[in-house]
């Protein structure tokens, strides 16, 4: 098992030539890739992300999706470093239990992203390594996406990409569902196969150009008749 | 890349140096944080490592922490608290800042703008983000650091200014909250938190109807609602942020004011209040203040322009330059312009507006000085 700290960062490889002495330390973090995406819609809301687990070269599992059911409105997709997205849920889903029994019903979407932030925060000195982005159904019905940073800052969006690919989708979904820097186009609403369609097209080109993303494609569409769940596959190279 | 965005921030505005405070162990700052028990790494786990060969030994933890006595919320740190930044983990990951905000007073209150660019070591993270926060109906702040600490921390101090309104029946002054959040943020002062602020907004003169004497009537009407034209002295506004400083408050009030008997607080200020704060310590007052990595650009634009006398829509209209040059000139800034305006009625915000249009405009508009003048000048 390697040290992230022979990485140059987030999913960049240092080259095994070095000149000089060289600092081993340990880091309590590792990099495990993976890409999230969540869109929201009039009524809808779809969390997508990929399957793979990888750290360095290696490829530790092709069937490790990184979303999460939370409630019946509500899916979170978490990537970055695996163990403290486990850690990460399974106190969120805590945190749920104990909310539902002292006021006898479910947290909101916003509830539950406001609720996060502090997650996040309390470890302001020693974050979590996770990039978040919850998908769901606010109070009225109307599709919700919140986005994290890992240390809880966060905000409502309509679209957000986050994990080891964002910085290549986030421009593509700005493009298609922003309408942003276009000139002439017509702005209609999203659509709901509209939208499953346009996030399978990104994963795919995700796929093709980022070696942390592919193996297979998990989207999870989220509305008022509960979450629907599709497995696609995606290279497997 | 966050610790050079703070000595950015520390350099464009000079360290003050920090008076000694004796903190008052009053409710209002008791459990500020804690709520929050943050979780600070051991040194020791961080120190070992099953890779001994070329281990360099690492330097000792701090022994005991800077005795804050009264402040309480250490109590909930670990004992190995570390001051220095050096003990932090190594993030894989950096945290966004980079802004241009500003803020400045003028005769119609006070006007605070900034851009919306959230950017992340070269990544734009979000590209409409808020950096103006209301904390409440008379108080804004801009935010500049690290999103994450100005969003949390303006909550926490929506909080205690709720708290304080409820316990004293008035809101607490700008300059009060000023030194609230610098308090608050003292015991991070070291850490890689990062948080420069600066708070608009407008003193008020109500007082809750429980809370006065019938008898004292409109003579400490037309005391208290002084609207001065100076810029507010802080030793004048005696409302820090403790309540064990309320009894002390009705001796040490200026002759000219205190004929009142009881020991309630009184209002010496109505007006607007313009601070800055940052994580470092530094609580400055002022008439105008630009924040950011594209404040060099703004303070430009407002040193030119900035007057008491301007209109309403004179101040917008030069926020909204200054703010736009930054943004054509700074990297880390960006996007969209957001501008509040605090008066004695509460904030308002103007709508959000895309700067690229502005950008199309002004080429619009030297195109047609160019053709308008007939010769061929360079851009």
């Amino acid at each position: 098992m390697l040290s992230a700290q022979s990485f140059g960062g987030p999913g960049k490889m240092k080259e095994y030539h070095y000149t000089g002495a060289v600092e081993n330390r340990f880091s309590p973090y590792a990099f495990n890739g993976g890409t999230v995406l969540a869109v929201a819609g009039e009524d809808f809301a779809i969390v997508a992300s990929d399957t793979r687990l990888s750290e360095g070269y290696s490829i530790h599992s092709r069937d490790s999706p990184k979303c999460y059911k939370l409630t019946d409105t509500t899916v979170i997709g978490c990537s970055g470093f695996h163990g403290d997205c486990l850690t990460l849920t399974k106190i969120i889903d805590a945190r749920l239990k104990m909310y539902k029994h002292s006021n006898n019903k479910t947290m909101t979407s916003g509830a539950i992203a406001a609720m996060l932030s502090t997650i996040l925060y309390g470890r302001r000195f020693f974050p979590y390594y996770v990039y978040n982005i919850i998908g769901g159904l606010d109070e009225e019905g109307k599709g919700a996406v919140y986005s994290f940073d890992p240390v809880g800052s966060y905000q409502r969006d309509t679209y957000k990409a986050g994990g080891s690919a964002s910085a290549m989708l986030q421009p593509l979904l700005d493009n298609q569902i922003g309408f942003k820097n276009m000139e002439g186009v017509q702005h209609v609403p999203l659509t709901q196969e509209k939208a499953v369609q346009l996030v399978k097209d990104v994963f795919i080109s995700a796929a093709e150009r980022d070696v942390y993303t592919g193996d297979a494609l998990r989207i999870c569409i989220v509305t008022k008749e509960g979450i629907n769940e599709q497995t696609i596959p995606l290279r497997k190279d | 890349m966050f610790q050079e965005r703070a000595s950015t921030v520390g350099s464009l505005v000079a360290l003050e140096k920090k008076k000694t405070c004796s903190y008052a162990t009053g409710a209002a700052l008791s459990n500020s944080t804690s709520q929050f028990h943050f979780y600070i790494p051991e040194a020791g786990y961080l120190e070992e490592s099953p890779i001994e060969f070329g281990q360099i030994s690492a330097p000792k933890t701090s022994s005991g922490i800077p005795s804050e006595e009264s402040f309480s919320s250490p109590s909930s740190l670990p004992a190995s608290f570390p001051f220095a930044s050096s003990e932090s983990v190594p993030l894989p990951f950096p945290m966004g800042h980079g802004t241009t905000t500003l803020a400045f007073m003028f005769q119609g209150g006070v006007l605070a703008a900034a851009d919306t660019r959230s950017s992340c070591s070269g990544l734009v993270a979000c590209p409409a983000a808020q950096k103006i926060l209301p904390i409440h109906s008379h108080l804004v702040g801009t935010t500049s650091g690290t999103s994450a600490d100005c969003a949390l921390w303006k909550r926490i101090l929506s909080r205690e200014l709720r708290l304080y309104q409820l316990r004293h029946g008035r809101r607490l002054s700008t300059g009060g909250a000023a030194k609230l959040l610098s308090h608050m943020l003292h015991p991070f002062k070291g850490t890689e938190l990062c948080v420069a602020a600066t708070l608009c907004g407008w003193d008020g003169g109500e007082l809750d109807d429980g809370c006065r004497d019938d008898h004292k009537g409109s003579e400490t009407d037309d005391s208290e609602r002084r609207d001065t034209t100076e810029t507010p002295k802080a030793d004048v506004e005696t409302t820090a942020g403790a309540p064990g400083e309320k009894v002390s408050l009705s001796k040490t009030q200026s002759s000219s004011r205190t004929k009142r008997q009881c020991s309630r607080r009184k209002i010496s200020f109505s007006g607007p209040g313009l601070f800055y704060v940052c994580s470092d310590g530094t609580r400055l007052e002022g008439k105008l203040f630009s924040v950011g990595s594209g404040s060099p650009y703004a303070y430009s634009i407002l040193d030119q322009g900035v007057r008491w006398g301007l209109t309403v829509e004179e101040a917008t209209s030069i926020a909204r330059e200054a703010v736009y040059r930054a943004t054509r000139r700074d990297a880390y800034s960006g996007n969209f312009v957001d501008i509040y305006h605090v008066t004695a009625n509460g904030w308002t915000r103007r709508t959000r507006e895309d700067l690229k249009e502005e950008y199309y405009r002004e080429k619009e508009r030297r195109r047609l000085e160019r053709e308008r003048r007939g010769t061929t000048s360079s851009e």
